[in-house]
């Protein structure tokens, strides 16, 4: 089914897609049907930019237990950063 | 029966007075057809559907799928488009409603119209098919596996469009996988229930060894031989309810 269960968090940063790199401004995660990986259901992530339109995307789709591995390994190697490297 | 067609992109305008791109398909036949308007699933307006709409026109119908997320994304590929529908959480059941409403009427005007219209949606198509035909004067409905008919989910959007069903204004052809469980089969159960308290007519077909989305050929979902005994409701339902033949 589809979900319709959309986490969205505002993010800074960029991210390239079909057009290039672009200027993210916003995520969003959900569980839902993907377009090409092939399963039912999928871990979907987008960065996106609304301001510059819907093509201004870089997405992902995985499964469950990749997306919890991608999870942790961010959070890993964000706690292994040297001391006085973090940015806001 | 296997028409010739023609299939082409259209625009034209909604209920809203907004240009809405759509898909027409219509069947060559020098008699009066049926319509069809197609509501695509939710990742979006894509081949896939579209080959649907040839289906139906290849099967002696005219059909149209309007590509519901056209307003917030005009230029967009349909992946993107669905994620930008997905982000904002979903396309608001008005706008669904009066964009059925203005492809029924774009079919009826249509020369070689019988003025009878049916209306069908996959996956949240589905529910949206029910939601049109409690909405709009139709002659016949598909629903084919639509969640959030009876039940709703406090943490979405969605919600159950139960209070409606009294005024469903046509025959409703329901399809369902035994396997899935969005709807479940006891979800089935209970609009089956409903419908009969509400003296509707309607039909319903579950198959075993399917789930959601059998219809989808493009998906690992796809149940062939399924989708075939499927499509064959399809045509015997529009037969008798969109067809001037019986």
């Amino acid at each position: 089914m589809c979900t319709y269960d959309t986490e969205r968090i505002t993010v800074t940063g960029s991210a390239k897609g079909a057009d290039g790199w672009f200027r993210a401004t916003d995520a969003t995660i959900s569980y839902d049907h993907p377009v090409h990986f092939g399963a039912g259901h999928a871990l979907l992530v987008d960065l996106i930019n609304p301001a510059l339109g819907a093509s201004s995307r870089v997405g992902l789709e995985l499964n469950a237990e990749s997306a919890r591995e991608l999870a942790l390994a961010i959070l890993r190697s964000l706690e292994s950063v040297p001391a006085g490297l973090l940015e806001s | 029966m296997t028409s010739n067609l023609r299939a082409e992109t259209i625009h034209f305008d909604s209920y809203d007075g907004n240009s809405v791109e759509a898909y027409l398909a219509t069947t060559e036949s020098d008699e009066k057809v049926g319509g069809v308007v197609v509501i695509h699933h939710f990742p979006g307006y894509d081949e896939a559907t579209k080959e649907i709409v040839r289906k139906f026109a290849a099967n002696g119908y005219n059909a149209v799928c309007v590509n519901l997320y056209c307003r917030e994304s005009p230029d967009a590929s349909p992946d993107d488009a669905a994620a930008a529908a997905r982000a904002s959480g979903g396309v608001p059941d008005d706008q669904l409603v009066g964009d059925v409403g203005a492809v029924a009427k774009y079919l009826h005007a249509l020369a070689n119209s019988n003025q009878k219209v049916g209306v069908i949606g996959y996956c949240s198509g589905g529910r949206q098919s029910v939601l049109s035909a409690c909405s709009l004067n139709l002659d016949a409905a598909v629903d084919c596996y639509g969640a959030f008919v009876v039940e709703s989910r406090s943490e979405s959007t969605m919600t159950s469009i139960v209070e409606l069903l009294p005024n469903l204004s046509c025959p409703l052809l329901g399809l369902f996988g035994v396997e899935d469980q969005h709807p479940s089969p006891e979800q089935t159960e209970t609009l089956r229930e409903l419908l009969t308290k509400h003296n509707k007519d309607f039909t319903f077909h579950e198959y075993d060894g399917a789930g959601h989305a059998f219809f989808a050929v493009d998906r690992p979902s796809y149940r062939p031989e399924v989708a075939t005994e499927a499509w064959g409701e399809i045509w015997k339902f529009y037969g008798q309810h969109l067809s001037d033949k019986k």
